[in-house]
């Protein structure tokens, strides 16, 4: 076992790690504003992949343009699926409501795979594919792109939810609904913030990691449940304690890859989110509720 | 300023307001009293429009405001303080302070005034400076209830509707809280609109009352008269039935 390996399984894990906290932070954000597990969100970040494949090579457009055209268009797909799948519930229970996100899910997956087929496609990576030399280990520019790309956005949320009134809003909706409603927060914009954030967030994880991974129509099935397990991991919050999840995922799949068999790389998520789930509902650093009256 | 003619609301099938009516003059103090499960929060909620009622209406300086979604309420000026404070636990003092006035912010209010506001709730209750980067779930209650007041003026309301100020308080800050609601009155010409377990003190404080009873207003009056009514005093001032036997 030389370090070298040790150090290149690491590294790609730490990339792969941050896209699922990307996801992971779009499964809290909704589940903090609602109370519901949007098992769709998969299917968002399959949404970005494939619509950056089709502004770039159906309507010609360049790769800078391609990219946002295609957040748009999948936040977009995000708002409208609460508008039409979420809002008109009238007794949303927590079951319903799980059902719904896992038929939105399907219908999407269906309707990606009758317009662009079944194929695996890739999109060119941001800026070339000549690797750069870490210490004994190489990594691709993707891979820069993909760390960058996801600090920024993390801190951007995190400067949304804590220093901005419509953050704090939606903050407030999470810790108590009906307290919002009568200092005058409008619950139900609240829930469609969430969605927003939500599929922008994961249409840019789809985006980013296309270049390394390929994309097709059901993508956003893996993905999204190993970002459901970095936010199991991180408690859902939507914060720090999620993006740790993720990139303790995606290390943990790497090496698990690495040095056991490449075939258990799924299996490792699972059994991570099995034992969580066991052992610490609350997530790993959660604390268990307990709280002044 | 607020009138309520004939509301009837139902939780389910349980009919929780059976044609209430009751109104409130501008700059008035007035109690709802009553044993739990009268309707007096529900009245509340009605006012408010978390529980919009099935029949009736509610008039709001002549306007009718019966089916409005809570937010608009806030909007037109009626704030309500919920039963058991319900402040944000994990925001700090300040936070939960600036979503009080949350719809001033979406309505592209300077922050000047704004802060100036927030400055006041300070100087009523100077706890909350003290206490303002703290968490608001690591307060007492008696701190708690105090925010959630403050949260309720940062709307800049011009009828307050409070439940329960008084729950689970020691006579003390009882008594500071009574007494700020008295400033209010006097100095912003707040109306107030105040259910209260605490009977006594809440008479003491207002100027009208209304007795409900399972669903119904059965008595109302001046608070004075309330106070010396042998009905009221038998049933919710705590008075032993000998005493008045023998008046």
């Amino acid at each position: 076992m030389q370090f070298d390996q040790l150090l290149q399984y690491t590294l790609s894990g730490l990339s792969t790690g941050a896209i699922y906290a990307l996801i992971g932070i779009g499964f809290s954000i909704i589940y903090n504003a609602t109370g519901i597990i949007n098992f769709a969100q998969g299917e968002f970040v399959m949404l970005g992949g494939m619509l950056t494949l089709f502004f770039l090579e159906t309507l010609k457009l360049p790769l800078w343009a391609a990219i946002p055209c295609a957040v748009a268009a999948s936040t977009a797909a995000g708002m409208l699926f609460e508008r039409l799948a979420i809002r008109p519930l009238r007794r949303p229970t927590p079951i319903n409501l799980v059902i719904i996100t896992i038929g939105g899910s399907i219908l999407i997956r269906g309707l990606a795979m009758l317009l662009w087929g079944k194929d695996t496609h890739s999109i060119p990576s941001f800026s070339g594919d000549d690797p750069i030399a870490v210490g004994g280990a190489t990594i691709l520019p993707q891979h820069l792109w993909i760390m960058g790309i996801t600090l920024l956005i993390v801190a951007a949320n995190k400067f949304y939810f804590y220093h901005t009134i419509s953050g704090k809003a939606m903050r407030a909706c999470s810790y108590n609904r009906r307290a919002a409603g009568l200092v005058g927060i409008d619950v139900r914009r609240m829930v469609l913030f969430s969605f927003i954030i939500s599929s922008a967030m994961g249409s840019v994880a789809g985006i980013i990691v296309a270049p390394l991974t390929m994309t097709a129509y059901d993508v956003g099935v893996m993905l999204g449940l190993k970002g459901f397990c970095a936010a199991i991991i991180g408690g859902m919050s939507s914060g720090g304690a999620t993006v740790v999840g993720g990139l303790l995922l995606g290390v943990l799949e790497s090496l698990g890859a690495g040095l056991i068999s490449s075939g258990y790389k799924d299996a490792i998520a699972f059994i991570v989110l099995l034992l969580i789930l066991f052992v610490r509902p609350q997530g790993l650093f959660g604390k268990a509720q307990s709280e002044r009256v | 300023m607020l009138r309520l003619k004939n509301i009837n609301t139902y939780y389910g099938k349980v009919h929780a307001l059976k044609n209430v009516s009751l109104h409130l003059a501008e700059g008035e103090i007035v109690t709802l009293i009553g044993a739990n499960g009268a309707g007096k929060t529900t009245i509340l909620n009605t006012i408010s429009g978390m529980t919009p009622a099935a029949a009736g209406e509610v008039l709001f300086c002549r306007q009718p405001v019966t089916a409005l979604p809570p937010d608009r309420i806030v909007k037109l000026g009626i704030s309500q303080v919920p039963e058991g404070r319900q402040v944000f636990k994990p925001l700090s003092v300040e936070d939960n302070l600036e979503l009080g006035a949350y719809l001033r912010y979406r309505s592209r209010e300077g922050k000047a005034a704004i802060h100036k506001d927030m400055g006041q709730v300070f100087s009523l209750f100077p706890r909350l400076l003290e206490r303002r980067h703290q968490l608001a779930g690591t307060m007492s209650g008696g701190e708690q209830q105090m925010l959630a007041i403050g949260r309720a003026l940062m709307a800049k309301p011009r009828l307050l509707l409070l439940d329960e100020p008084s729950m689970g308080l020691a006579p003390l800050i009882v008594q500071e809280i009574f007494r700020v609601l008295n400033q209010l009155r006097r100095e912003n010409g707040t109306t107030i609109l105040l259910v209260e377990q605490n009977a006594k003190a809440a008479l003491k404080l207002s100027d009208r009352g209304y007795v409900l009873e399972t669903g119904k207003v059965i008595l109302e009056g001046p608070s004075n008269e309330l106070l010396e009514n042998v009905e009221v005093k038998r049933a919710y001032l705590g008075k032993d039935k000998k005493e008045i036997w023998e008046r």
